[in-house]
């Protein structure tokens, strides 16, 4: 018998069934951008078809990473910036499990920086959702990575030197194979994206523009938004790098002036994830790892043999 | 000191195939009868640099490096030899001779290779040859090499050599040659090692009394290292996933796991740093894998954050923390015992972890075992302490002593037929953190992500007992009491089975004076033992190994049945010495610290001369590169 049997279960889901009977009252602001990704998220996850059980959502630290104590699966919410590298093994020992991975952009994009370029790089198969209210919400407002360059905060007072952080980008270059930009003010364009990440069988990275009225004013700064998919006036083919890169260099550009181009960036089909190299390559094995120690039949190898060389 | 042993140090270039020719004489002394223990020195240089791996071989028992040697093989360092005059090496080409003399005992051998050596360029050489009666053998072992194949064959030539000097039988070294090399290579290694070993019997007069020493085994002897212990253990074990990032000396533990663990159909990650490291071991052992990381010193400390985490969210992993020379990095090849404070406390809040101190291979092994029972039946995190020294020196093991009974038990872990009568709250999770403690142990079974009815949520926060993050003051004490007691209870299993105790003991069961050591100095303090017994002193010694939960119990009868106590380790602070006192909260002025911090493990001689200076209760400072520190009260 399978010690894991909520995996690969075949049943409806129900659309109410990552949302807790009784929710604890969110910590988040009024107006916060987290409501839409949480709600978001509660849509996609049901259309996916995976149970809450089979799902393992990952958190970091900062007002994002309290994400899995209102959506009912197993949760671990882990340290500032490394719920990457927590989430990858988890997927790695189990292959079965739906891998969610979620932080703040200071969270991602800063202190987990180096996370982020090697998950992508490696192409885990899972999804890394980035909350980007270009802030440090937890901590009171002071300056992020994405935090455009002149921002004035308490440890910044004369301005940011720095220009932000091109997240975009970066993945692209790190190695991601699906990225989008979606934004908490479009809730259906996140819900189908966040969808398409976690169906999509590579290191699914989505950066998602969340305001954060307590310490970015502006509750609107994500509106009016553009969907490239949707508009007339952006054509490029999500397949090829080239173009993708292009775009996406655009979209960073121009974010700073108050135009919010979202939708899908680039998507790679054809790379094998992570997963599928490791076991081409013989190191690492077919079945997952977990259920080996549910398995009375397995036949555990000892060192015997290596001892031998030692004699 | 064994009467009838063989120090045999071989020194050369670093890069010189000098490892993998010692590993093999080492292999055919044991497989002859023979007790051997290996010492490697190193510089931190990948290429050239001297360097030298002695090899002491006794039909005694031997777990240190002894002091002092009686053959020496230099063989000179090719990578010195650069074309260009004042080139950065600079005028190293003389080292392997030059360097080794100091040690030399008197009337020891020296086979030099003249191909490469010019003994003229020593000052006073014959003088301190013709003084310490040494016999001087110059070999032009280089032409030798060079005539049948590849220059670094002057290694067999050599060994071919000491052979003959030696009167050992080329049997076993033949059949280890065999074994190790690829056909190619064979057939001219074998030639060249007759040819030297014929050309010393025919062109030679030997005048010396050195022999090889003879022993016999009454069970089939493996030669294994302190990280093959940690590795093997930790295989045996039941663990199937690592993740690393290299760094000296750990990179031995995470190299052998890394070479077999797909064998055994485990994983293996090199990620891209130390944080990173952890937190995979912490996320595959989540997934329900028995998994390990490690580091050395400062990888650890970036380490620090995940071990906090696996403190706070109860989820077991084992760190392995190999010791270098430091502060920062220190001295990377060098051996210290000045991590334990890091260790032990490192992280944020109050410490919550296990922590074992091997002090051979084969403590290496049991305790690795034993590291990961404790770390997955607690749900702890778990750190083996091994350093540089331990690592990277090989000691015979009997075969027997493996216990390979796997143990693939993840600790207290819900099926999902008892996760439906396990309590949940009326969101319908799993209160993996229930204030119940069933086993009055301070353990919560949990589920695996994955199984039904068993979603729960874990944070590194404070939390209530579904894992949501909670502040109120007496859940908090009940948390944090809970998580504490488990150390508690992991002292009484440890401390149920006196048989599998982990503290090691030397000496009398009766003495006036005791020694204290911890890891891997517990071989020096062994052998010194032994010497002032037999020199008429009355002493016994402790090799502790359990540093949390402390060995308490076995610590306080050790010293109330002694006078006086001298407590070895090589750290500048006396951080062990600390740790006892204030865990005992007694003995203060009974301790006296023998430290040592040059970057070189203890010998044997240096412990008798610390012990005698303490116990005659004078002034005089050691002539050794230790130091005495009195003892202050509690
Ligand atoms: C190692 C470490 N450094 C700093 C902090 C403090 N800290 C908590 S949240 C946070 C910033 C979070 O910002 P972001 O990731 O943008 O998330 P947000 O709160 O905006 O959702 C910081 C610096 C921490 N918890 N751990
Ligand atoms: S501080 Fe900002 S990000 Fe945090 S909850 Fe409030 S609005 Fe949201």
């Amino acid at each position: 018998m399978s010690a894991f049997n909520a995996i690969g279960e075949e049943r409806e889901i129900d659309r109410e069934e990552f949302t807790p009977g009784i929710e604890p009252q969110p910590t988040w602001c009024p107006g916060c951008g987290d409501f839409g990704v949480l709600k978001s998220l509660k849509q996609a996850l049901p259309e996916v078809g995976r149970t809450p059980e089979e799902t393992l959502l990952v958190t970091g630290i900062g007002c994002s990473g309290k994400l899995n104590s209102y959506l009912d699966a197993y949760g671990f919410h882990t340290i500032h910036g490394r719920s990457l590298p927590v989430a990858r093994a988890a997927k790695l020992a189990n292959p079965g499990l739906e891998v969610i991975a979620a932080g703040g952009d200071g969270d991602g994009y800063g202190i987990g920086g180096n996370h982020f370029m090697h998950t992508a790089r490696e192409n885990h198969d899972m999804t890394y959702i980035v909350f980007n209210n270009e802030i440090f919400g937890l901590t009171k407002g002071q300056t992020s990575p994405t935090s455009p360059k002149g921002h004035k905060s308490k440890t910044q007072p004369s301005g940011s030197a720095k220009d932000p952080i091109r997240p975009l980008s970066l993945s692209l270059t790190s190695g991601a194979s699906y990225i989008a930009r979606t934004a908490a003010v479009n809730p259906n364009q996140a819900k189908e994206i966040l969808k398409e990440a976690m169906e999509h069988d590579g290191f699914a990275h989505v950066d998602f523009l969340t305001q954060c009225p307590t310490w970015n004013k502006d509750a609107k700064q994500y509106v009016p938004y553009v969907d490239v998919q949707e508009s007339d006036d952006y054509d490029f083919d999500i397949n090829d790098r080239g173009e993708a890169q292009d775009m996406m260099y655009e979209a960073e550009n121009v974010l700073k002036d108050g135009t919010v181009l979202t939708g899908r960036f680039y998507v790679d089909e054809d790379r094998p994830s992570y997963q599928e190299e490791k076991q081409s390559l013989g190191e690492m094995p077919e079945e997952p790892l977990a259920e080996r120690y549910f398995d009375d039949d397995y036949e555990w190898e000892r060192s015997y043999d290596l001892l031998d060389r030692h004699k | 000191m064994a009467d009838n042993e063989l120090i045999w140090r071989i020194a050369g270039g670093s890069g010189d195939g000098i490892d993998s020719t010692s590993q093999n004489f080492a292999k055919a002394l044991m497989r002859s009868g023979l007790n051997v223990f290996t010492h490697r020195h190193y510089p931190s240089r990948i290429r050239g640099g001297h360097t030298y791996v002695e090899i002491r071989a006794s039909d005694e028992v031997v777990d240190s490096r002894g002091d002092g040697y009686n053959f020496l093989l230099a063989l000179g360092d090719s990578f010195a030899r650069n074309p260009k005059e004042n080139a950065y090496y600079g005028n190293e080409e003389v080292k392997p001779l030059s360097e080794n003399l100091d040690d030399l005992r008197e009337g020891g051998i020296i086979i030099y290779d003249s191909g490469l050596l010019d003994a003229s360029e020593i000052p006073d050489f014959e003088e301190r040859a013709e003084e310490n009666d040494w016999h001087i053998f110059d070999l032009d072992l280089r032409s030798m090499a060079r005539e049948h194949g590849r220059e670094v064959m002057r290694n067999t030539a050599g060994v071919g050599a000491t052979a003959a000097l030696l009167e050992m039988d080329l049997d076993e070294i033949e059949n280890l040659m065999e074994n190790a090399m690829p056909e190619k290579i064979l057939e001219p290694n074998l030639t060249i090692l007759h040819e030297a070993y014929d050309m010393m019997v025919e062109d030679y007069e030997f005048e010396h009394d050195l022999r090889i020493p003879t022993g016999e085994h009454d069970e089939e002897q493996v030669l294994i290292s302190g990280s093959n212990g940690v590795a093997y253990g930790a295989l045996d074990e039941g663990c199937r996933f690592i993740a690393g990032y290299p760094m000296t000396p750990w990179t031995d533990v995470f190299t052998i796991m890394s070479q077999h663990l797909p064998k055994f159909g485990g994983i293996s990650e090199q990620v891209e740093d130390e944080i990173a490291a952890a937190a995979l071991a912490l996320g595959a052992s989540h997934a329900g894998v028995k998994a390990m990381s490690g580091s050395s010193g400062g990888g650890f400390a970036l380490m620090s954050e995940p071990l906090g985490l696996a403190e706070m969210s109860e989820t077991p992993i084992v760190l392995v923390e190999a010791m270098r020379a430091g502060p920062s990095t220190g001295l990377p090849t060098k051996p210290e015992q000045g991590d334990l404070e890091h260790i032990l406390y490192t992280s944020q809040g109050d410490s919550c972890r296990v922590v074992f101190a091997p002090g051979t291979p084969q403590e290496a092994y049991e305790q690795t075992r034993t590291a990961f029972e404790m770390a997955y039946d607690y749900q702890i995190p778990a750190i083996v302490v091994i350093d540089q020294k331990l690592s990277g020196e090989n000691q015979n093991v009997p075969e027997s002593a493996f216990d390979r009974d796997p143990n693939p038990s993840l600790g207290p872990t819900l099926t999902e037929e008892q996760l439906e009568d396990a309590p949940h709250d009326p969101s319908g999770i799993f209160q993996r953190f229930s204030h119940d403690d069933p086993e009055d142990d301070g353990v919560r079974p949990r589920s695996l992500p994955g199984q039904k009815g068993g979603r729960f949520l874990v944070t590194g926060n404070e939390h209530n007992e579904s894992g949501h993050i909670e502040e109120d003051p007496d859940n908090r004490i009940t948390q944090m009491d809970l998580r504490m007691k488990k150390l508690e209870s992991i002292r009484e299993d440890l401390d149920s089975d006196p048989e599998t105790s982990s503290q090691t003991y030397f000496g009398p069961d009766e003495a006036d004076y005791g020694i204290v050591t911890w890891g891997s100095s517990q071989g020096a303090v062994r052998e010194a033992v032994e010497r002032l017994n037999d020199d008429g002193q009355s002493v016994k010694a402790i090799g502790v190994s359990d540093l949390m939960p402390f060995a308490e119990k076995e610590v306080t009868e050790f010293l109330e049945s002694v006078d006086e106590a001298l407590v070895v380790e090589m750290n500048a602070t006396a951080q062990f010495r600390g740790l006892t006192q204030r865990e005992l909260g007694q003995f203060g002025e009974k301790l006296t610290s023998l430290l040592k911090y040059d970057g070189n493990p203890f010998e044997p001689a240096e412990v008798v001369e610390g012990f005698e200076i303490q116990i005659a209760g004078n002034e005089e400072a050691p002539t050794a590169n230790t130091r005495l520190e009195p003892a202050v009260s509690d």
